[in-house]
């Protein structure tokens, strides 16, 4: 059981402050969707892999040996690095802010 | 003082038996690279002299596990990259680039992926429920002794195992290398990272990480320009050339992609079915979560906002390496497989095998001293590796067993310190024991068992007790063991272990990766038995979920940052 004494009144204050529900619900829709959106696209990949391989291999041009697989597994390495970034913009400013106001109302 | 005897006893071991060898048994492929050995040691100097000023500045239990909590974000983002960037991806990856092409890609963004899901679900959360290990915030809620030493559990197996993958390629390497044998290249890795972790613990980790992580994305982005140089920049020469550069190849790999009539831009035999290629991206993917030494990187910051800066930086770092080893795998390809220099074509084979891909090429675009560099690098990226994972093995045996679940958390912090250093020692032998009875396995293969373990036993309970009110002590232990058991007999039932180590005939358990079916076990053991559960101490456990909740999404009550 948790090592460190838990401020019952503390914690009753913030859960029944308005800002704190506002705070959890944005975070929790806003992380599932992104993770929503993170599994999706490596989990498509990963399908296409399993069922269809061959797909990946086409060309991305008649003339070109570069298979359409390169781009696309470049991409979801680059798509990852921008969901990181959208979601630390976004909790930098207005997930902090939510949270340093209910610290302070809380007090 | 005693530190720096030690250092000198290594240094004239090394010494010695690389002057004896180069004179007797070093095989004319592996001349003795005076570069590389100055290199080696002018890294070995500098991380022996931060761990000698790390020791002086490790003092509590807090210094010891997490630097005192006052590394940041940007920081700690280079040594998550340093601790993630193991020998087994630069070597291994570009390995499987080298002989098999497009399914090395698979690989790499399956273990970049995990790191947006750790963003948004944990990282945050870990660093406001926990202290040092990942078993501290399992525990918030649930019963200390079984807890802790479940969660103690899969980290020793997840590192013990990690740790092999590590131990073989500082092996290979330095038998390339120095022309040392393989079993003298491991025991002297293992005595460093024990010197590291037990004098200079989280702090000289951290830093060795960073200056690794530094060195190694320098090293590898020089390797990648100078293969995109030799074809003018031009991207479709470069694959054109990649292509041709199969057809002509006198290494066997190569000729059996052509015979197979493989396409080495497409997914080709590493997945050979859609059960496995599942299963390894779920390996891949949630086992990154479940890492022990990844996990408690997050309590080296000072809050939240420095965690989720951390791992920001760690996903572009990551993402950036791996595309680079993708270029030098293929670049590999086009420079290394056609060059007598690098190949033995009587066996058809690359001088000290396809792990070296990536060290061959450092000799193809920059010649010996960029050779001598690289050498340098990849061993510090071993050291760099294997110290992480042996401080996260020694902080599970002295922080959850010992004292959490043996002493109830009333314990001396010397004492806890005391029983991690000797708990690191150990771990370290033990280390030097597999990694050398590991010798013949393909090392990105044994991390991929590895981060089975860690999805099927750590990730499962640690992301049900941050979200799932319900889940109680008894579902957690008993869906946790079933994710650990089935992986480890599936694991040891398959071909890899089965027939390739134990000699027998036949595998067992037909798939390489068992992810799939033990994660899904894992998941429906917590979930099953936590609903069965309506004893009183499950009632309490889901009473404590809303001040967990409450710290989680606020931080209010987080250990903070120590003041030095």
């Amino acid at each position: 059981m948790n090592e460190d004494p838990v401020d019952q009144r503390l914690v009753e204050r913030i859960q029944n402050h308005p800002k704190y529900k506002e705070l959890v619900e944005k975070r929790s829709r806003f992380t599932w969707w992104l993770s929503i959106i993170m599994l999706v696209i490596y989990y498509a990949f990963v399908l296409v892999v399993a069922f269809a391989p061959k797909s990946l291999g086409a060309k991305i041009s008649s003339t070109s040996v570069i298979s359409v697989g390169i781009p696309i597994g470049v991409l979801i390495i680059i798509s990852a690095f921008v969901l990181t970034g959208i979601y630390v913009r976004r909790a930098n400013s207005e997930f902090d802010s939510l949270t340093q106001a209910i610290k302070e109302e809380t007090k | 003082m005693r530190r720096l005897s030690e250092l000198s006893a290594l240094a004239s071991v090394l010494l010695w038996s690389s002057g004896a060898w180069a004179a007797d048994a070093a095989k004319p492929e592996n001349p003795l690279n005076m570069t590389a050995i100055i290199m080696f040691f002018i890294f070995v100097t500098v991380t022996l002299g931060i761990t000698y000023w790390a020791a002086s500045r490790t003092k509590t239990a807090k210094d010891f596990y997490a630097a005192g909590g006052g590394i940041t974000g940007m920081q700690n983002g280079l040594a998550i990259a340093g601790d993630y960037m193991s020998a087994a991806s630069f070597l291994g990856i570009s390995a499987m680039v080298f002989a098999k092409g497009y399914d090395g890609l698979i690989y790499s963004i399956g273990f970049l992926v995990g790191w947006p899901v750790i963003l948004f679900l944990m990282a945050e959360q870990l660093r406001n429920l926990g202290r040092y290990t990942f078993a501290d915030i399992v525990s918030f809620r649930l019963s200390r002794i079984p807890i802790r030493t479940l969660s103690a559990l899969g980290t020793l197996c997840t590192v013990i195992l990690y740790l092999i993958a590590q131990m073989v390629g500082a092996g290979q390497l330095i038998r390339t290398l120095f022309g040392l044998p393989y079993e003298y290249a491991v025991v002297i890795v293992g005595t460093l990272m024990i010197l590291y972790v037990a004098f200079g613990g989280m702090l000289a980790t951290t830093w060795v990480q960073i200056i690794k992580a530094v060195l190694l994305l320098t090293g590898a982005t020089f390797i990648a320009i100078g293969a995109l140089n030799h074809v003018h920049f031009d991207i479709e020469l470069f694959f054109r050339s990649a292509l041709e550069g199969v057809k002509s190849s006198g290494l066997a790999d190569h000729k059996k992609v052509v015979a197979d009539n493989k396409d080495i831009f497409a997914p080709g035999g590493l997945v050979s079915d859609p059960i496995s290629a599942i299963s390894l991206g779920m390996a891949l993917m949630f086992g990154t979560a479940g890492l022990p030494h990844i996990l408690m990187r997050f309590f080296t910051v000072a809050n939240a906002k420095e965690a989720r800066k951390s791992v920001f930086y760690a996903t572009g770092f990551i993402g950036y390496f791996y595309i680079l080893t993708f270029i030098i795998g293929f670049g590999a390809v086009v420079l290394v497989a056609p060059n007598p220099h690098y190949v033995d074509l009587a066996k058809g084979v690359l001088n000290g095998g396809n792990n070296m891909a990536a060290i061959h090429m450092a000799h193809a675009t920059g010649g010996d001293l960029f050779l001598g560099f690289i050498s340098a690098v990849a061993f510090a990226t071993i050291l760099a590796v294997v110290s992480g994972l042996t401080l996260a093995g020694a902080s599970a045996v002295s922080h959850d067993i010992y004292a959490n679940a043996i002493r109830g958390g009333k314990v001396d912090e010397r004492v806890e310190m005391r029983i991690s250093k000797i708990a690191a020692l150990v771990i370290g032998i033990i280390a030097i024991y597999l990694g050398i009875q590991f010798e013949k396995q393909n090392v990105a293969f044994m991390v991929g068992l590895a981060f089975a373990i860690a999805a099927s036993a750590n990730f499962p309970i640690l992301i049900l007790s941050i979200y799932w009110k319900d889940l109680t002590t008894r579902g957690a232990l008993i869906g946790g063991s079933l994710g650990l058991i089935s992986t480890v007999t599936m694991v040891v039932l398959s071909k890899t272990v089965w027939v390739d180590v134990l000699g027998n005939k036949e595998a067992l358990f037909p798939y390489k990766d068992p992810a799939i079916f033990s994660m899904t076990l894992a998941f429906v053991g917590c979930w099953l038995f936590s609903k069965m559960d309506s004893s009183a101490q499950a009632q309490k456990e889901r009473a404590l979920f809303a001040p967990q909740r409450v710290r989680c999404e606020t931080g209010v009550g987080a250990t903070g940052a120590s003041k030095h």
